[in-house]
């Protein structure tokens, strides 16, 4: 739309004034939106820490070891996505695909991770219901979750157009909007490790 | 996302029919009228509602409604105008008037926008649907925890306005990435930030403020959700709970909500007054820097609504001092307002007399605003009639008088009819009267000690004159409206024609003809100044001449204009995402039906220009 109308050179319709990708802006301000949602859930989490009136406590059931592992993983997904996002954009459509095949992957290997633990927690006697630490623990962690899954389902779909052809270097922006919500994630999931399992 | 296949205005008309088109629509201009007749029926609805409750309360021992009905109303009244009525309203404006005052040919997402009206709607319906249910929420418009918990409030009226605000967040936040990304990246050649005019600007900074601001209460609203369905202890003090947790988030996000409903109408009264003053708004870079500053402070004074809480002298102190301060730059915006009628050669036009009455009545606002900003007097005014009166006077006051004049004043550019002056000014008077014959008053009654949300009085108590008082300034406010409905209709029936400049005005929108056509700007404009039209029209004022209009654009260069084709997907979506939501009262079976609906239309919605006909490279 900003392309002037008598203009005969092919102006990509997406690039404003400011030289910048609409959509890359918008992700941008989507982004710092969530740094709000996530940061109102962390003050949540930290506002009722050691508020509980029973167990079990945080370190009592927490298993560091193996978050550890589940967040390794979740961090080389990320180097995974730039893998991706690298091999799009030099049109190297068949790693393309298997970096982003590999980053759904290790993001849905996170997620089962993330299942185990709930799993085994509500065997051990924790569930939302039983302390404020059951609570806010479920709903903070369960919410970067389903943050990841998103990704997941998005990393999917973008797998899923280049099985079929229709996803070329033209769709490098595409993909790297993918790659900034998967970093963010990471990232989030840094401040939630750190937070809620490293810090006694 | 933006313009993939030529699109010319009413071919989409011819072939489907005019309800379809208004249906699929991307066009800014229409989603704008959708938001505004959308909004200005909830107005009504709201109104309805405020009428109820001034009935009830203009005589002592009344018994037209009940208690529980009372508390309906006020929820109602108050959920209503905040996040049906000037919300959408100021977004109408967003809508229409952002990128013609940018010289831009849509917003940058036009299927987002169009999205983003729809999930409003159905946010809207959700939540009268409780009405028909016979379970409208009752909680206050603030629904403070743990009074929204299962065990006191036992049916679906919490849960319907939990959904219904989460539908409604949802749509502000879309729409408030939309207009940043439309602000920063799609102004004309040479509209550099400080050229922006005063609108733009101040609903640049409201953007951010729902950005940020609305997480807060999603998140709030959650935890409220989960204590409801799942049995969480967010809100819950036998469980260790703290029901201020939900104060604060909610808060958080409330007093930001404050300057999302303000800072429209101040930047609209920034327009009105330089066109009807003939000069430059006063201190143009000082008034924007003060809405940047009413902005940022807007995040630090939350905690001014819960002097009464208790949170301690430091807390209260700091609280109270962000509070004084932020009245500064609001201070600084009055007397530019000022200024910039000194010396001017004022026309009292329709739209000036309601910018004019804004500044009155929200600098009134103001002042009561600075006195419970110190917290021993907020602790006598709290929870009273003062209170009423002093939000009634910012926000009805300030933001529907401010609304009003941006109404007046666009009307002529939106139909191409102006609106009759001599019905204009009635609506204004009446207003202005019924106004302050229903909230000053209010002032009086809540230093006497009547608290607000009580449904009824003892006839003892000396409150039922002014209550009477009150309740007929309602009435006048409801002809007030009732003149300007008429006015409405009389003028697009038979009213004069506007031409494209009916107020000599000095930006961009003025410049195109009346209604716009769908592209908007023939040629995109390059600008030189803040007031680029009138700097064609009149010049700088310092000798230098006019820069005289450009030359019209030949019929070849408007065929070559590409904009974007009609979509249904984003109603499809929004109608999903309705089901999904609604479910959640219904049936977890529904919920997951209409999640994967949700999915399928995502999917169909971000897919339908991914590798477009045409076969164009992006």
């Amino acid at each position: 739309m900003t392309s002037h109308a008598a203009s005969h050179v092919e102006h990509d319709p997406n690039i404003g004034i400011t030289g910048l990708d609409h959509r890359k802006m918008g992700m941008w301000a989507f982004l710092g939106s969530e740094c709000m949602f996530f940061g109102s859930l962390i003050g949540t989490y930290l506002s009722y820490k050691g508020k509980s009136l029973s167990g079990p406590t945080p370190h009592e059931i927490l298993n560091i070891p193996l978050t550890s592992v589940s967040a390794f993983v979740l961090l080389m997904s990320s180097v995974l996505m730039v893998l991706a996002l690298a091999a799009v954009q030099r049109n190297d459509m068949k790693w393309a695909k298997v970096w982003l095949f590999s980053t759904a992957m290790f993001g849905a290997g996170f997620v089962g991770f993330q299942i185990f633990e709930f799993t085994h927690f509500v065997n051990l006697g924790l569930t939302l219901r039983t302390n404020l630490f059951g609570s806010t623990f479920f709903t903070l962690t369960g919410f970067h979750g389903a943050h990841v899954t998103g990704g997941v389902i998005w990393l999917l779909a973008l797998w899923a157009l280049a099985l079929r052809g229709k996803l070329g270097p033209q769709d490098a922006l595409k993909v790297e909007l993918c790659g900034l919500y998967w970093h963010f994630v990471d990232i989030v999931w840094i401040a939630i490790f750190t937070l809620v399992y490293l810090i006694p | 996302m933006a313009t993939h296949a030529a699109f010319m205005p009413g071919t989409e008309a011819k072939s489907h029919g005019v309800l379809w088109s208004w249906i699929t629509t991307v066009d800014h201009k229409r989603i704008g009228i959708l938001y505004g007749t959308s909004a200005f029926f909830f107005f009504l609805v709201g109104g309805v509602e405020a009428l109820i409750m001034r009935l009830q309360l203009a005589r002592p021992d009344s018994t037209l409604v009940g208690p529980q009905a009372y508390n309906e109303l006020f929820t109602m009244h108050g959920t209503t105008m905040v996040f049906l009525a000037i919300m959408p309203l100021s977004a109408s404006f967003f809508n229409y008037m952002i990128p013609l005052m940018i010289g831009a040919r849509d917003v940058a997402f036009p299927r987002l926008n169009a999205l983003s009206y729809w999930i409003f709607l159905a946010g809207a319906l959700f939540l009268n649907a409780s009405w028909l249910f016979g379970v409208a929420p009752d909680a206050g418009w603030f629904g403070y925890a743990n009074l929204t918990s299962r065990q006191f409030s036992p049916t679906a009226s919490i849960d319907f306005w939990v959904l219904g605000l989460q539908i409604l967040g949802i749509s502000s936040l879309m729409a408030g990435f939309n207009f940043i990304v439309t602000i920063i990246n799609m102004r004309a050649p040479g509209m550099t930030l400080m050229r922006m005019p005063l609108f733009v600007w101040m609903s640049f900074v409201t953007q951010f403020l729902l950005v940020l601001a609305f997480p807060a209460i999603t998140v709030g609203l959650i935890l409220l959700m989960f204590d409801r369905f799942f049995g969480t202890l967010f809100y819950a003090p036998a469980g260790g709970g703290d029901p201020l947790l939900w104060q604060h988030l909610f808060w958080i996000f409330g007093h930001p909500e404050v300057y999302i409903l303000i800072l429209p109408a101040m930047g609209i009264v920034s327009e009105v007054l330089p066109t009807f003053a003939r000069k430059p708004l006063f201190g143009a870079p000082v008034v924007i820097y003060s809405g940047i500053m009413i902005g940022f402070f807007g995040f630090g004074v939350w905690s001014h609504h819960m002097f009464s809480v208790g949170l301690g002298p430091v807390a209260d102190s700091a609280f109270s001092i962000a509070t004084m301060l932020i009245a500064v730059p609001t201070g600084v915006k009055i007397f530019n307002w000022i200024g910039t009628l000194w010396g001017g050669t004022v026309r009292f036009k329709t739209p000036l007399f309601f910018a004019l009455g804004f500044i009155a009545m929200f600098t009134m606002g103001g002042l009561s605003g600075i006195m419970h900003a110190s917290p021993p007097v907020d602790l006598q005014q709290t929870d009273t009639y003062f209170v009423v009166a002093h939000f009634h006077y910012v926000l009805f006051g300030g933001s529907i008088f401010g609304l009003f004049a941006g109404i007046y004043y666009w009307w002529p550019k939106i139909t191409g009819r102006l609106l009759d002056e001599r019905l204009g000014k009635w609506h204004f008077w009446l207003m202005m009267l019924g106004f302050n014959a229903t909230f000053f008053p209010q002032h009086y009654l809540g230093l006497i000690g009547m608290p607000r949300r009580i449904y009824t009085y003892a006839p003892d108590l000396g409150w039922y004159f002014w209550n009477l008082v009150s309740t007929i300034g309602a009435f006048v406010i409801a002809v007030s409206i009732l003149v300007f409905m008429v006015n409405v209709v009389r003028t697009q029936r038979s009213g004069p024609t506007a031409g494209d400049d009916p107020w000599d005005a000095r930006t961009l929108e003025w410049s195109i003809p009346s209604p716009p056509p769908v592209y908007n700007f023939a040629r995109v404009p390059t600008v030189h100044d803040r007031d680029p039209f009138w700097l064609q029209k009149h010049g700088d004022g310092h000798g230098g001449k006019p820069a005289g209009r450009p030359a019209p654009a030949s019929a070849a260069e408007i065929k070559a204009i590409h904009m974007p084709p009609p979509s249904y997907w984003p109603i499809l979506l929004g109608a999903a995402f309705l089901f999904m939501m609604s479910g959640a009262l219904i049936s977890i079976y529904q919920v997951v039906l209409g999640g994967l609906l949700t999915l399928y239309c995502m999917f169909r919605f971000a897919l339908e220009y991914h590798r477009p006909p045409s076969g164009g490279g992006h």
